[in-house]
């Protein structure tokens, strides 16, 4: 029988839940399951509980699957070619101690993955077949169920369809979280000794290009479910941030908007204009050809619209029947939607090739630098706080492997802090009050007013905003001060009427904290981006203003951070530590 | 229209708390209808067609369909759940039939 679900339409009426544990993940996705295993390896007595909004069977990035591990290093491989790989793919700015230290235990997820069950192809002499410097080819369809079939084994707790909406705070220290079932209607707070978030990324902060009907509005790469909740929390609690200016744009199929390195990576197909011109070993040689960085790759299809020799492609044409069997199954493992996309146009792929386009704009820590300013423990600047996975920074390229991995690190982060944290903390009241009515704002709202703005409209308006002043897919991701400062100015009005907001039902309670995490998220992206006079990484971040590299000012990391007093946001820079010598833009 | 529900085959997964696919949505966006007892997606816009859903009905209840606006009728993808095997049949635009069966866990 359906369990009884209710709005709250007074405060009073709501219930709390009190939980307390060792250790608080909050978000189960892959970093998130990889975390919690961790801690329980390391100490089985520890209670451990998984905070997530969605089901651990399907969240996050893994809920179709995938197809590759993009970061394994073989045994010919070292460490030092691979910090040296992902800095010149970053154009020239990671964090070498976070990427060394993920190095050094970067294999250990995806071995532990195919013990579990996982089917990974191998080669004749037993290694794992690579496609590409640095991939792998898996079978991914099912492996967040395998994870969380191993999550709950090792006797982790897991709350699914509890949405996070604030951490707890003791003197600075996070002592836990607060957030709200989106089954039940009630309020969970959560004590913790320790706290690791892992949310993932943010997408939705801009206008996809295939919201042009009432039903292709998630068509995007990214998990649409993966809205900064984890950013915004440490946002207003205060935790500095990294690298937000540094954008997740790609070259992604066109229409569909999925991935594509499935196609370029895995079967070398090359990269094409309207005109058959093979674009990167003709146009864009100098900067690499088809190893040049990853945004340079993502910003070619762009160049070449707005050049007039658009649409490009990538070439399938010259590949082999079985190869596109190969590719198709490739796709049904991570993204299965993509083979049904090809069969409802009737693509032949051997006369005609796949289209590619950019994406809507996305911060991604697991493929950019984005996210919290972490120490090797993964330790936030928020004592008591670790991050791991797309929410945590410094570290690109990490992707599936390298989030897993870090999901460990900070789980052994987490459990040695224990140490100096005998006893859990009581929170003041206040405090829990205080979130309490910020939580059910909008529940309260519609009962008492019966109208505002439905979080829907609020999150159009901000999406519009976004991609039209703060170079979104449709400004070819290009951006200047002015437009900025216009979009900064509209994002705070936006941030003021939050308190207009009105939810319905539980569903749209949850979608009101979507917004007005991404709300904060998209502020502080503009301060960063404001911040970045030069233009870094075209495409990612284009600022027409200040169209060349300037190394003298800005070769350097990019933070911030809002103080939770004021709400004023700082930004200022902290150096470049290069550990691994070379020239940073090559690899 | 993303998740397509057969109506004569869902049963709203009379027995478990809540159907088998609200459970999964990573969207939260499958529902039960509280008049007909069947499920439905509460909000087509907002799907990711990541087929979780369908993965997980046990009637074979639910289609995935893209948005009109990226992919034309009536082209279908079905997958079917072994215990460590998949197997998906494609049927394209024009009635042309692809099928793939593939190793979803070791053994």
């Amino acid at each position: 029988m359906p369990q009884e679900r209710k709005l709250p339409t007074r405060l009073e009426d709501v219930e709390e839940v009190l939980v307390e544990t060792d250790i608080l993940v909050i978000g189960g996705g892959n970093a998130g399951c990889f975390a919690a295993i961790e801690a329980k390896k390391l100490n089985p007595n520890l209670c451990v509980t998984i905070m997530e909004k969605a089901h651990i069977d399907r969240s996050g990035c893994l809920a179709a699957g995938m197809d590759a591990i993009n970061t394994y290093i073989r045994k010919e491989r070292t460490i030092e070619e691979f910090v040296r790989w992902s800095r010149s793919q970053a154009g020239g700015l990671i964090r070498e101690d976070l990427t060394i230290s993920l190095a050094e235990v970067l294999n250990q997820p995806t071995e532990q993955w195919e013990k579990w069950g996982l089917p990974i192809e191998k080669d004749e002499d037993g290694q794992y077949r690579t496609r590409g410097k640095w991939d792998i080819s898996i079978r991914g369809s099912e492996m967040k169920v395998i994870l969380a079939e191993k999550v709950r084994e090792y006797g982790c707790q897991v709350l699914n369809r509890v949405v996070a909406t604030n951490f707890l705070l003791a003197d600075g220290r996070v002592i836990g979280a607060m957030g709200f079932g989106v089954r039940d209607g009630k309020m969970y707070v959560i004590l913790a000794r320790a706290t690791i978030v892992s949310t993932g990324g943010c997408a939705g902060l801009y206008k996809p290009y295939t919201n042009d009907g009432v039903d292709s509005h998630h068509h995007l790469w990214y998990c649409p479910f993966n809205t900064g909740a984890g950013y915004a929390m440490g946002i207003r609690a205060g935790a500095e941030m990294t690298t937000f200016e540094m954008r997740w744009c790609a070259t992604r199929t066109k229409d569909f908007n999925g991935p594509i390195d499935t196609i370029s990576v895995g079967y070398e197909t090359p990269m094409i204009n309207a005109y058959g011109e093979k674009i990167l070993q003709e146009r864009y040689a100098h900067l690499g050809g088809d190893a040049a960085p990853r945004f340079i790759r993502a910003n070619v299809p762009m160049e070449e619209w707005l050049n007039g020799r658009g649409p490009c492609y990538v070439d399938t044409r010259g590949m082999s029947d079985e190869d596109i069997r190969e590719m198709k199954i490739d796709y049904l493992n991570e993204r299965p939607a993509f083979v049904l996309f090809l069969a409802a146009r009737g693509q032949d792929l051997k006369k005609e090739p796949i289209e590619i386009y950019g994406n809507d704009p996305y911060i991604v820590g697991g493929h950019t630098a984005s996210g919290y300013w972490i120490d090797v423990k993964r330790a936030t600047t928020l004592p008591g706080l670790f991050a791991a996975g797309d929410v945590a920074g410094g570290t690109p390229n990490k992707f599936v492997g390298g989030c897993a991995a870090e999901g460990m690190l900070a789980a052994r982060g987490a459990v040695e802090y224990l140490k100096t944290v005998p006893a859990l903390t009581r929170p003041d009241a206040e405090q829990v009050a205080r979130e309490r009515q910020r939580i059910f704002a909008p529940a309260i709202r519609q009962a008492e007013v019966g109208e505002g703005i439905i979080p829907r409209e609020m999150e159009e308006r901000m999406q519009r905003l976004m991609d039209e002043y703060a170079g979104g897919v449709h400004q070819f991701f290009r951006m200047n001060g002015i437009q900025l400062q216009y979009a900064l100015k509209n994002i705070r009005i936006l941030k003021d009427q939050t308190k207009y907001l009105v939810a319905r039902d539980l569903h749209e309670l949850m979608e009101a904290h979507e917004v007005i995490d991404r709300l904060d998220v998209a502020e502080v992206l503009l301060h960063h981006l404001l911040f970045r006079e030069e233009t870094r990484w075209p495409g990612w971040q284009t600022r027409t203003d200040f169209p060349e590299r300037n190394d003298e000012k800005f070769d350097c990391f990019v933070n911030s951070r809002r103080d939770p007093a004021t709400g004023e946001i700082a930004v200022f820079t902290r150096p470049y530590e290069q550990l691994i010598p070379g020239d940073r833009y090559l690899p | 229209m993303p998740p397509k529900v057969n109506l004569e085959k869902c049963d709203g997964c009379k027995a478990e708390q809540e159907p088998l696919c609200e459970q999964i949505c990573p969207g939260d966006l499958m529902t039960l209808n509280p008049e007909t007892k069947k499920a439905y997606c509460r909000s087509l816009r907002d799907c990711w067609d990541c087929m979780s859903c369908v993965k997980s009905c046990p009637q074979g209840a639910i289609e995935t369909r893209l948005p009109y606006q990226i992919g034309y009728y009536q082209a279908k993808l079905i997958p079917l759940m072994g215990t460590n095997r998949i197997t998906w049949t494609c049927i394209d635009l024009n009635g042309k039939v692809e099928r793939f069966s593939f190793k979803t866990r070791n053994d």
